[in-house]
């Protein structure tokens, strides 16, 4: 009765069919999270005051972020009052140069709704806040949120 | 003859697997969406500009100095109580409001102040004014502007909800939804108009 006499030989393949799914969802995984933050931070992640009166940032690609807090790299001192543009430590001088560089990326028509939003320290100064401030009002970039997370 | 090929392992849930997980990461995966307090800078004022004379009792003077002392007209205060006074201050109706391209508005109807006489006259007259120290920590900065929004908020949902039965927040929402409904956009035009925001930085000082 050779029908019941089946032998085994050798070790069955691992099916690999389903490669292509694992790899795409990898994929579609890694696409995702790294559209979060084109930037890396130097300095630590700021710990945003709290507020109620809160708004969500539309139009994210008209919106620049100028960071402030305490540099990671102790060399720039351990004040919680460094500026990071881009990916750098600057100072408010440059400010104005980003704002511009920021605008020469988006059509005209959309200047006047670009928004620069300070993600800043809880424990920054209100002197380093007004520097940029007053930066920003040199080039007509008159429209900021004070980044802040919602709640009490 | 006996068959030689292996029963396969089945894959065929293998793909559902896959998404399962991956819809898992999408959904789990929080995109910090970005919050703040906005808020519109002034222009920058021409060399030769000349500041209009304000009456006193129209500015509310909030001053935060470097240790993150709250000082409200003269008098130090607790954070928590400056959203009353700035709605006592706001909405207090005292006189006449400006006038605005030759049309005077008058006394303010929708006030419900106490119409002193030596606060403001009306609320688009009524001027916020923070000086703060260079000092001053921003988290304390960002409070105390908050807490001026909130009064701005309360006062501007409460005549919304007087005039049309719902929120300012809510018709803001419903606005928000809905960009081309006339109707909706004069609503929140009217409120706005009725309790503009008028707060202003002031130059810093120094305390070192």
């Amino acid at each position: 009765m050779s029908k019941f006499r089946k032998k085994k030989k050798g070790m069955p393949a691992v099916n690999t069919a389903s490669l292509p799914d694992i790899v795409f969802m990898l994929l579609f995984f890694f696409m995702v999270t790294t559209t979060m933050r084109e930037t890396e931070l130097q300095i630590e992640n700021p710990r945003l005051p709290t507020a109620t009166e809160v708004k969500k940032l539309e139009h994210k690609s008209l919106v620049s972020t100028i960071y402030v807090g305490k540099a990671v790299d102790p060399k720039f001192g351990t004040g919680f009052n460094r500026i990071q543009l881009n990916d750098k430590i600057s100072t408010s001088e440059e400010v104005p140069a980003f704002i511009i560089n920021a605008r020469s990326k988006v059509s005209e028509a959309e200047v006047p709704f670009m928004t620069t939003s300070i993600k800043a320290d809880k424990e920054s100064n209100v002197g380093i806040i007004t520097d940029i401030r007053l930066k920003l009002r040199d080039v007509n970039a008159l429209k900021i949120s004070y980044s802040a997370s919602k709640g009490e | 003859m006996a068959r030689r090929e292996n029963p396969e392992i089945n894959a065929g849930s293998m793909a559902d697997i896959a998404f399962l997980l991956l819809i898992f990461f999408l959904v789990t995966t929080t995109m910090n969406v970005d919050s703040g307090v906005s808020k519109k800078l002034a222009e920058k004022p021409p060399i030769d500009y000349v500041p209009p004379i304000v009456k006193e009792k129209n500015i509310f003077e909030v001053n935060l100095n470097f240790r993150n002392e709250l000082q409200v007209e003269g008098e130090r205060m607790e954070i928590k109580d400056l959203k009353d006074a700035a709605k006592a201050f706001i909405d207090n109706g005292g006189g006449v409001g400006k006038v605005e391209e030759g049309v005077a508005s008058g006394p303010c109807n929708y006030c419900k102040g106490e119409r002193l006489d030596s606060s403001s006259d009306h609320p688009n007259k009524a001027i916020i004014s923070v000086l703060s120290d260079r000092g001053t920590e921003y988290g304390v900065y960002l409070k105390v502007q908050n807490e001026l929004l909130r009064a701005y908020t309360e006062l501007r949902n409460r005549l919304s909800k007087e005039r049309y039965g719902i929120t300012y927040t809510e018709l803001e929402e419903a606005y928000k939804e809905n960009r081309d409904d006339e109707g909706l956009k004069a609503r929140v035009e009217a409120i706005k108009k009725a309790y503009p925001q008028i707060i202003s930085d002031a130059e810093p000082t120094s305390a070192n």
